[in-house]
Order: structure tokens, then C-alpha cells, then sequence
């Protein structure tokens, strides 16, 4: 058997490229990146992954996330309203139904909405071609009907894919993806149609890692996000990086994590030199500039795949 | 490579996309809309203190998963079993002793087992005026999908009949062990005459739940997840919560009393940030200190909120640890217009106060 790689992109060694310079001079693009999720109580089967870690009804951890929408959301909203950071909403389209409220909010605060699924408990694995395009064009249907914006970028529901899910979202007229987290800068994905950009969103940054998986405090949050962003400001000097936030508004809205998040976000929208973007903005000024400088880079590297 | 097992075509059906949850049980309802409460007093902040008595036995199954605070090791798990007995011994006289300095009365979930095994511990809470709440029969009868209705009715039936037996007071409020549930706890809760229930952790504040009669031909929703199929409705019958549901129905279900779901949260949790997270002491001080300065600063005296704290003798009550709550506690009750209340109040206050209007 051979063993595989993704296909997705070539290599291109952080000092051979291009060198990316963001609008107005700015060092860093930063993005905040808030998940609008809807959890299913009794979801379908999807024989790949269980939707919830106890047996159903999981009351706790379904509840649990019913919290980002009823409380955390407003609580986290108000803070990113304080700090001038507009979101770009990673959505579960289907929020779009349940908690229009929720669209709302956030289209009048000018913020983008983006594809995250129908649902958070709707896996791709296993999906036909014929399905996977249904599940894309949901989105960019209902997001179209509900906020009248053009669906640019993707996010896999719970981060599930087939093998085909980059060249479709391509093929139907997305310019960016969040699922990859091999580089600090975008780069350019592979794919058989259309011009797709692959956009750093940080799972080290992801307060769902940071959280449920790596257990932190959140005043350790708020440092973890400040040492990041330091350095990332530093390197950008030389040429421009991406920080992301990506967030979920059950773990981060708790009032007890909002007070550091808030003040580690104050201090990065303080500085001069910030780029306070957002996935669309990112993705048009690199694939409009620099997506072909960069494939034309790596392919001059010349290594795999 | 591994193929996954293709979907049916019915997996992408959308049958409860529509507005508001997914599920009957209770209304979508943003916190920052709410009537706002009145606290007495013209307090900002209900405090309320939960401190959950446990009993693990020795020989537990930890079926259908394993509660926090499960035995670990192989039978006999000497270990793990004292640990959690240390809480109902020696942990828990810490934890009143940090309360009583403040006036602070608690909540306490009980299981069963413990007041059926030391009446000591449930007259020391009596004697400090604590409010007892059901917690089932002990940590090894977990309520869970698979339970049998009329087996789960008969184990609430029992854990506040050994409750009530022993305080001598009817039993108001109700926490599952571990916070499972049956498709029909909810209904069993309230045909058993519960008012409130502290499982579910999707709010701040209290709010409505809706449920069904088991006791007049009904099942609980367990047979369509706590949905009602397509024309199907619930007939009202004579709740006492005011709660709106659907009517007309065919289904044949009638509205049970209902109950209100308390916020007893996961995250302000002894045994979440010290045992499963391994954060310091001063790391849980911090935590409780945050949430009560975001939740001050929210509220106002005529939009009140409710800072709950969830404790464990047997985690909290250990020398080391038993300073953090008590610096917490002194930060937080320094602070004008903090009531400090059990579950019971706070829910009859919300309702008196407007806020379950």
C-alpha cells in the first residue's frame, strides 16, 4: 500500500516565500472565528462517530452546549462588541432556523457568516458525492436566504470530511478552508476547480482544545492568547502573519472565562499595526496577491507531494 | 484505507429544523431578554452553595459509564472508596465550618444510601438549617436511557421516601447522580412531586420544564426522544407552572406539572477544575472569584442573577484545598447585595418575583 498524504498542498519552507504584506502595513491579520452550533439531541446515526460521549439522552453534555446559545453567546458577543473585533461566524446553518435571534445579532454587528455544517451532530463520513454537494449548497443556500451574504469559507461539521470535500467546496465557489493547520500564513490548497485558500485557524488557539481537551484555566487562556499574538506581531514585521481565534460560545461565554479572554482581546486590538479582519477579507487579499506567487514558490522547492 | 459505511439517504431529513430546540422539553429563551427577578432584599446576586453527600460502594458496576468518583482500581478499591468516605466524615465539617463563618446555608443532594447510613450527617446539616435534595439511591444507580420506567419511578420513589424519612420534610429539588437522565426523568421527577430540577446546564437563571403525566397511561417521551411526533401534541392538563405547551393532540399524553430546571452548573465545580482539570487551589479561588465579579457586574437590583457553586466534601474538603473556597467566599460576600440562599428560596423567589413570567 502507499502510504498517502493529504495532496493538498506542497512544501514551502517559512523563509523561501513570498513575502506577505497585509493592508495599510499591518504586521498581523487577526480574525476571531466564533462557532454558532446547533447539537442535536437524537441525531441520525453516523456509523463513524457517536454524536454524544454518554448514552442518550446525554442531558449534560447536550445542555451544555445549549448554553453557547441561550447565555454564552450574548455574554461573548457584547465582549468582542467592547473590544471593535467583529466575528466571522463559523455556522451550523441550521441556527439559521433555530435561532434566528442568534443571525441576527450577528449580521447587524456586520459580521461574516461562514459554513461550519448543517449541524454539528451531521458527519460527512460516509456521505455519497451526491449528499456532500446537498450538505455545501444548504449552506451556501441558507446563509444567502438568511443574511444575504455569498458563502466563502468552510469548516467542516465536528471536523469530519471525505476525500472529496476541498474539491467540492472549491468546485461550488468557496475561496477558503479552516481545516488545515500545517502553516502561520494562508496558503494556496490544492484542488480540481477553482481557487481555494487555506486560512490559518489555530487549534492551539481553539477554546475548545484549550478547555475540554488541554483542561487550562482561563486566566491561562488569556496568557496563552497574548504570548501568541506577541509573536506572531514580531515575525510579521518581516512578513505577514495570521492569528486567529477560533471560539465556542458554551465554553468561552461561562462569566468566569470572560474577563481574561476579554482583556487578552483589548490588548491585540490595541496595537498599531493589527489587521482587525475578517476569513473573507483574509482569503481575498491572499488570493488576490499572493496565491500563485506562493504555489509558484513551492513548486520551485520542488519536494512533496 | 478504511471506508466508512455509507449513510442512508435519510441522513440528510431535517424533521425538527425549525424554530427554537429540538425537542419539547423546554422554550428557546436568550438570558440577555428574561423579565427580570427581584432578589429580597434588593440583592444582585443569589449565592447558592451545593454540596452533594455520596456514597460509592465498594462493589459498584459503574453502568451504563462510570460517575466522577467512581471506583478505579480492581475490586476491592480500598483506595477510591475511603477517598469519597472521607468526604461525609471529616471533608464535610470543613465545608460547614467555611459556610457557617458567612451564614451561607446549602443545598444539599444526598443519595439515599447516605442518609440511610449515617443519620449523623443528615442531622448536622439539619441542625445548620441546610436543605436536603434528592440524589438518588447512591452513585452506582445511575438513571439512564435503558432504565425501565417503572424501575426508575420506584428508585425516586425510594431515594425521597428514605429522604423525607429522615429530615421529617418534604423534599423539593432533585440532582441525578452524575447529572444522567432517562427519556422520562423529567416526568417521573414531577409526578413525584419534585419542583425543580438541577441536571441540566444550558442557563444562569431558572426556567420551565415541560413534562407528561406517567401517571395516567403515559410513558414519559421516551419514544420519541422528548419530541412529539408530527401532529401529536400534549392535552394540558392541570400544570402548575403556567407553562404553554401544545394542545390538541391525538397522542394522547397529558401534561404532567411540570418543573423548573435550576442552574447547577458543571464548570464552578470542585471536581471539575481540581480533580479532572488538576488546577491549583488558588486556581479555583480565581474561578469562583471571576464568575461572581462577571456575574455582579451583569446583575443589577433589578436583574438579579444566581452565582451557583457546586462542591464535594470529598474533593473541597481536603486540608490543602478547603482555603480557596474560603478565600472565594470572603471576596464574594464582602460585596453588598449578595443573598445568600438555598435552591429552594431562590426558586420561590424567582417565582414571586416575576421571574417565571
Amino acid at each position: 500500500m502507499t502510504l498517502r498524504d493529504p495532496g493538498f498542498y506542497d512544501h514551502l519552507p517559512w523563509d523561501r516565500r513570498p513575502t506577505v504584506l497585509w493592508p495599510n502595513g499591518a504586521r498581523v491579520a487577526f480574525w476571531v472565528a466564533p462557532n454558532i452550533e446547533f447539537y442535536e439531541l437524537n441525531p441520525p446515526r453516523n456509523p463513524a462517530r457517536a454524536p454524544w460521549a454518554r448514552p442518550a439522552p446525554d442531558v449534560l453534555n447536550y445542555s451544555y452546549r445549549d448554553y453557547g446559545n441561550r447565555a454564552g453567546f450574548w455574554r461573548m458577543f457584547d465582549a468582542m462588541q467592547r473590544c471593535g473585533v467583529r466575528g466571522s461566524v463559523s455556522l451550523n446553518v441550521a441556527v439559521c432556523q433555530h435561532h434566528p435571534e442568534v443571525i441576527k445579532a450577528c449580521a447587524d454587528a456586520g459580521w461574516e457568516f461562514y459554513s461550519h455544517g448543517t449541524y454539528n451532530t451531521r458527519y460527512l463520513m460516509g456521505m455519497t458525492e451526491a449528499q456532500e454537494r446537498a450538505v455545501i449548497q444548504d449552506s451556501i443556500d441558507t446563509i444567502r436566504d438568511h443574511t444575504g451574504q455569498k458563502l466563502d469559507g468552510w469548516l467542516a461539521p465536528a471536523l469530519t470530511y471525505t476525500e472529496r470535500t476541498m474539491d467540492l467546496v472549491a468546485e461550488m465557489g468557496l475561496s477558503y478552508v479552516c481545516d488545515l493547520f500545517h502553516d502561520d500564513q494562508p496558503g494556496p490548497v490544492k484542488v480540481k476547480q477553482g481557487r481555494l485558500a487555506s486560512i490559518p485557524y489555530s487549534l492551539e488557539m481553539n477554546d475548545t482544545i484549550v478547555y475540554n481537551v488541554n483542561l487550562v484555566s482561563p486566566r491561562r487562556y488569556g496568557d496563552i492568547l497574548k504570548r501568541q499574538f506577541d509573536r506572531l506581531y514580531q515575525e510579521g514585521e518581516r512578513s505577514g502573519t495570521v492569528m486567529c481565534i477560533p471560539l465556542h460560545p458554551y465554553l468561552i461565554g461561562q462569566p468566569y472565562r470572560l474577563a481574561a479572554f476579554e482583556e487578552a482581546l483589548a490588548y491585540i486590538a490595541g496595537h498599531e499595526g493589527v489587521w482587525l479582519a475578517t476569513g473573507r477579507e483574509i482569503a481575498q487579499h491572499f488570493n488576490t496577491h499572493y496565491h500563485d506567487a506562493f504555489a509558484t514558490a513551492a513548486e520551485a522547492i520542488g519536494e512533496a507531494p | 484505507m478504511n471506508h466508512p459505511t455509507p449513510l442512508p439517504a435519510d441522513y440528510l431529513d431535517y424533521p425538527l429544523r425549525r424554530h427554537g430546540m429540538d425537542h419539547d422539553r423546554y422554550d428557546w429563551s436568550m438570558l440577555p431578554q428574561r423579565a427580570p427577578v427581584a432578589w429580597p432584599g434588593g440583592a444582585r446576586i443569589a449565592l447558592w452553595v451545593s454540596v452533594s453527600l455520596q456514597w460509592f460502594p465498594l462493589n459498584m458496576k459503574g453502568q451504563p459509564f462510570k460517575p466522577p468518583g467512581a471506583m478505579q482500581t480492581a475490586y476491592p478499591d480500598l483506595r477510591h472508596y475511603t477517598l469519597r468516605d472521607y468526604g461525609n466524615r471529616v471533608g464535610i465539617h470543613r465545608v460547614m465550618q467555611a459556610l457557617t463563618r458567612h451564614g451561607i446555608r446549602a443545598s444539599a443532594p444526598c443519595n439515599a444510601a447516605v442518609a440511610r447510613r449515617y443519620p449523623s450527617l443528615i442531622k448536622a446539616c439539619l441542625d445548620q438549617g441546610w436543605e436536603l435534595l434528592g440524589h438518588g439511591l447512591d452513585m452506582d444507580h445511575l438513571h439512564h436511557g435503558a432504565l425501565p420506567v417503572e424501575d426508575e419511578r420506584a428508585w425516586i420513589r425510594q431515594s425521597l421516601d428514605i429522604l423525607q424519612e429522615a429530615t421529617g420534610a418534604p423534599v423539593r429539588g432533585w440532582l441525578s447522580p452524575a447529572k444522567s437522565q432517562s427519556h422520562a426523568t423529567l416526568d417521573l421527577l414531577a409526578d413525584a412531586g419534585l419542583d425543580y430540577v438541577c441536571d441540566w446546564v444550558n442557563d444562569d437563571m431558572p426556567y420551565p420544564v415541560r413534562t407528561v403525566s406517567t401517571l395516567q397511561g403515559g410513558v414519559g417521551l421516551s419514544p420519541a426522544h422528548y419530541q412529539h411526533a408530527p401532529g401529536q401534541g400534549v392535552v394540558e392538563g392541570s400544570g402548575n407552572t403556567g407553562i404553554a405547551g401544545s394542545t390538541g393532540g391525538a397522542s394522547g399524553l397529558i401534561a404532567g406539572r411540570g418543573l423548573v430546571a435550576m442552574p447547577h452548573p458543571i464548570d464552578i465545580d470542585d471536581h471539575t477544575i481540581l480533580v479532572q482539570n488538576h488546577h491549583t487551589e488558588d486556581d479555583f479561588r480565581d474561578a469562583l472569584i471571576d464568575q461572581f465579579n462577571g456575574l455582579y457586574r451583569e446583575a443589577s437590583a433589578s436583574n438579579g442573577r444566581i452565582m451557583a457553586i457546586s462542591l464535594h466534601p470529598w474533593a473541597i474538603g481536603q486540608p490543602y484545598r478547603i482555603g480557596a473556597l474560603e478565600e472565594a467566599l470572603a471576596h464574594i460576600m464582602s460585596h453588598p447585595g449578595v443573598w445568600a440562599a438555598m435552591g429552594a428560596e431562590i426558586l420561590d423567589a424567582w417565582k414571586a418575583g416575576g421571574g417565571a413570567g
